[in-house]
């Protein structure tokens, strides 16, 4: 056991923390924040993980995990803004792309150029996802694609989606699931956004009717789709960033504790408050301690099935807890929004946004599932 | 960055696994303990397992031991806890524990060789009556006399008094806490072994009338800041046999969960099963994690020291009850029964609880030791 870097990755997370101190913005600074990015890209920072070939760092896995603690505890605006190109598309790309698609789309994730979305879940598929039924019917050099999307975030800021649709009745259903690369300004697209429950609107129903995609935009073989899609998700694993974050959020509780009243007292000396407090900072240390036990068996090449979904219930359980106690500390105002509140109703958006976490990606009952079936060999239901 | 285990740890955990499952398994565990006459452990095997140097696992070598961390003295608890090993092995080791970090060069020469090797049976005694299991809750008075201290007062909740030959007991002077060395048989104290429901786990509690004891035998570098490491100390070994023990519950309720059929199928399948089957996976994982960084931090000692054992004990000491009843209970009518095993972990959990400190104690601690 060895909690300790090599010289190598300390100077490495010297270089980071120097760059940070030079090029942050300040809260507020737009052109420092464009101008962030592109000193970012130039270090080639963003995509730091994928090979250099296409164009990103090509940092090893130790040096990613430094990479994302330093800038997620400066506070630092992240690493290139092409979200769901960063976390997936891009990914999937590398592993199934053709030289083309690779040329096409990986130097405009890295730029950030443009937004991409995910048509992943429908009306009638969700956790059980690969039941999808938007359909794909091979038309000559195009797929004609017909059916709807439901859930899917920034559908309506994005120039593409990465689409999964049914190309086969045949076989397992996994097995008739393909994956397009589509552009949303398609003929035949619809983008109808959905407010959710704090009054934003940050995913939406998307439908399809008739949108004709070239085959050349397919990713990976007719009926791949799914490994496309489950080998993108998989790759990340130390939740480092999360962590860091989670810790940040407990930090601002504590203070949120300190100022308001409980029982003619300050909150953070109300016995339970503090339980609360030290229960979730106990959790938080230990999601830290997996991630650091995940990476390692990661850098021996030991990873097991399954082992993120530990982290990501633990996750689940806190943005809700967090959430809850942060509204909770504010006694009769917990149920107020705007001035009145602490902060300016921030903590009760964050009460009314966990789904947000909670739910995309899987909920708390598809991780207990796949910790019972990985990492515990119990069958299926 | 390195949080897993070298080869020689690897390699010692599978020997002790080995060893327990071939001298000790639970048909064994439970003639031992079962015994009422008995001493509630097996002095042959207490001798085996002295031998293969598990007992001053962590005693420095030129004192008899093997010279080796608390990471891998919590490897060999993960094993003693997973086959519920009977022994004063936590008991021992922490009173050489105490004595190697606190003694002077002579009372380690005079105690260590003898704790390492087995022949004598040392255990510490702490906690008293108030439910206070910190160093404030220490009432125990110690009063100088000419040639050393005098000792008076109750200790309760002692592992393995009842075999102990010798005690390091926490007391409480005009000039602050301390450590004293007391040998079982000394004029004034009184030993009583306490009933347990856990019968894996002998406790019992003292009884202290004017207690003579020499200079010598009060640890020279004790001070409230050494009980309380002490403390810590005997938290992250409870809770590292804890998690061995968790996970076996665990294991033996997946492979009855996988056996038993109902409504024509395993009821595995069931969700009802499956995930507070997980929920235990992830509970465990997580205590497991935190007591290696804590024994890390002993190791090092590294200043997260206090805090990581007060989390890890909290957090285990607030699961693994529930484990305990969620086990029986997946089980059905089965767990109810004296035959069956399962009832063998929900008691450990119940004893593991108070050991050195409850949920409440320690999560109230990270709260001060963090600084909230």
């Amino acid at each position: 056991m060895d909690f300790d870097f090599s010289p190598e990755d300390e100077a490495f997370r010297a270089e980071v923390q120097a760059f940070i101190a030079e090029h942050a913005p300040k809260p507020g600074d737009d052109a420092g924040v464009a101008k962030w990015h592109a000193a970012v890209r130039e270090k080639r920072w963003v995509g730091f993980s994928w090979p250099s070939e296409v164009g990103g760092g090509g940092g090893t896995i130790s040096q990613q995990v430094i990479l994302k603690d330093e800038m997620s505890k400066a506070k630092a605006p992240s690493l290139g803004s092409c979200f769901m190109g960063l976390a997936w598309v891009g990914p999937a790309l590398i592993e199934y792309g053709t030289e083309a698609q690779k040329k096409r789309f990986i130097p405009d994730i890295l730029d950030g150029k443009y937004q991409w979305c995910t048509g992943y879940s429908e009306p009638d598929s969700g956790s059980d996802l690969a039941s999808l039924k938007c359909k794909g019917v091979r038309d000559g050099d195009d797929y004609v694609v017909n059916g709807q999307k439901i859930w899917t975030s920034i559908a309506m800021w994005s120039k593409w989606i990465i689409l999964l649709v049914r190309t086969s009745g045949d076989g397992t259903k996994h097995e008739g699931i393909t994956c397009l690369l589509v552009p949303m300004d398609s003929d035949g697209i619809e983008v109808r956004p959905i407010q959710n429950m704090s009054g934003g609107s940050m995913f939406a129903e998307v439908f399809f009717n008739d949108v004709r995609v070239p085959v050349e935009n397919r990713l990976g073989s007719e009926g791949e789709g799914w490994k496309v899609t489950v080998s993108a998700l998989a790759h990340e694993r130390s939740s480092i960033a999360e962590v860091t974050g989670l810790q940040r959020t407990i930090g601002s509780i504590r203070e949120l504790a300190a100022r308001c009243q409980k029982n003619g007292k300050p909150a953070s000396e109300d016995p339970g408050i503090r339980r609360r407090i030290a229960e979730a900072d106990t959790k938080v240390e230990a999601m830290r301690l997996n991630g650091l036990g995940a990476l390692t068996r990661q850098l021996k090449d030991a990873s097991l099935p399954g082992e993120t979904s530990v982290n990501k219930l633990h996750r689940a359980n806190l943005e809700i807890e967090l959430g809850e106690l942060a509204v909770a500390i504010q006694g009769e105002r917990g149920p107020l929004d705007g001035a009145v509140t602490e902060e300016d109703g921030k903590w009760q958006r964050l009460a009314l946004n966990w789904p947000e976490v909670v739910i995309g990606g899987g909920t708390p009952n598809i991780q207990r599932n796949i910790i019972a079936e990985r990492m515990l060999g119990l069958p299926k239901d | 960055m390195n949080f897993g285990f070298t080869e020689e740890q690897d390699l010692l955990r599978s020997e002790a696994r080995k060893f327990l499952d071939e001298r000790c398994g639970l048909d064994t565990v439970r003639e031992i303990t079962e015994d009422a006459s008995g001493p509630g452990f097996s002095r042959d095997l207490w001798k085996q397992i002295a031998e293969l140097g598990w007992v001053g696992l962590t005693i420095p070598e030129a004192h008899g031991g093997a010279g080796l961390g608390w990471v891998d003295w919590v490897v060999v608890l993960e094993e003693t806890g997973r086959s519920l090993f009977p022994s004063p092995l936590i008991s021992t080791a922490l009173a050489a524990h105490a004595i190697a970090r606190f003694g002077s060069e002579a009372q380690q020469a005079a105690w260590l060789p003898r704790l390492a090797n087995g022949s004598t049976i040392g255990t510490v005694a702490v906690l008293e009556t108030g439910q206070v299991p910190g160093v404030e809750g220490i009432d125990l008075r110690g009063r100088a006399s000419a040639d050393g201290l005098t000792l008076s007062g109750d200790k309760t909740f002692v592992s393995d008094a009842a075999c102990a030959d010798l005690f390091v007991l926490a007391f409480r002077s005009e000039t602050g806490h301390g450590l004293a060395l007391v040998e079982a048989g000394a004029s004034g104290l009184t030993v009583e072994a306490l009933p347990g429901i856990d019968l894996t786990k002998r406790v019992g509690r003292l009884s202290l009338d004017s207690v003579r004891v020499g200079a010598d035998a009060v640890l020279e570098a004790a001070d409230a800041e050494a009980v309380g490491a002490l403390l810590d100390a005997g938290a992250v070994a409870v809770t590292a046999e804890a998690t061995g023990a968790a996970q076996a519950a665990l294991s033996l309720t997946v492979s009855f969960a996988n056996d038993r059929v109902q409504f024509g199928k395993p009821i595995a399948q069931f969700q009802g099963v499956k995930h507070p089957l997980a929920e235990m996976y992830v509970d465990i994982t997580s205590f497991q994690s935190l007591v290696y960084y804590a024994a890390w931090c002993i190791d090092e000692g590294h200043e997260d020291a206090a805090i990581a054992a007060a989390r890890a004990k909290a957090y285990a000491s607030d699961v693994f009850p529930r484990i305990g009843i969620d086990v029986v209970g997946l089980h059905g009518g089965v767990g109810y029964t004296w035959e069956y095993d399962a009832h063998l972990y929900l008691k450990r959990a119940k004893w593991v609880r108070p050991a050195f400190g409850d949920a409440d104690w320690h999560y109230d601690r990270v709260a001060q030791l963090g600084g909230f």
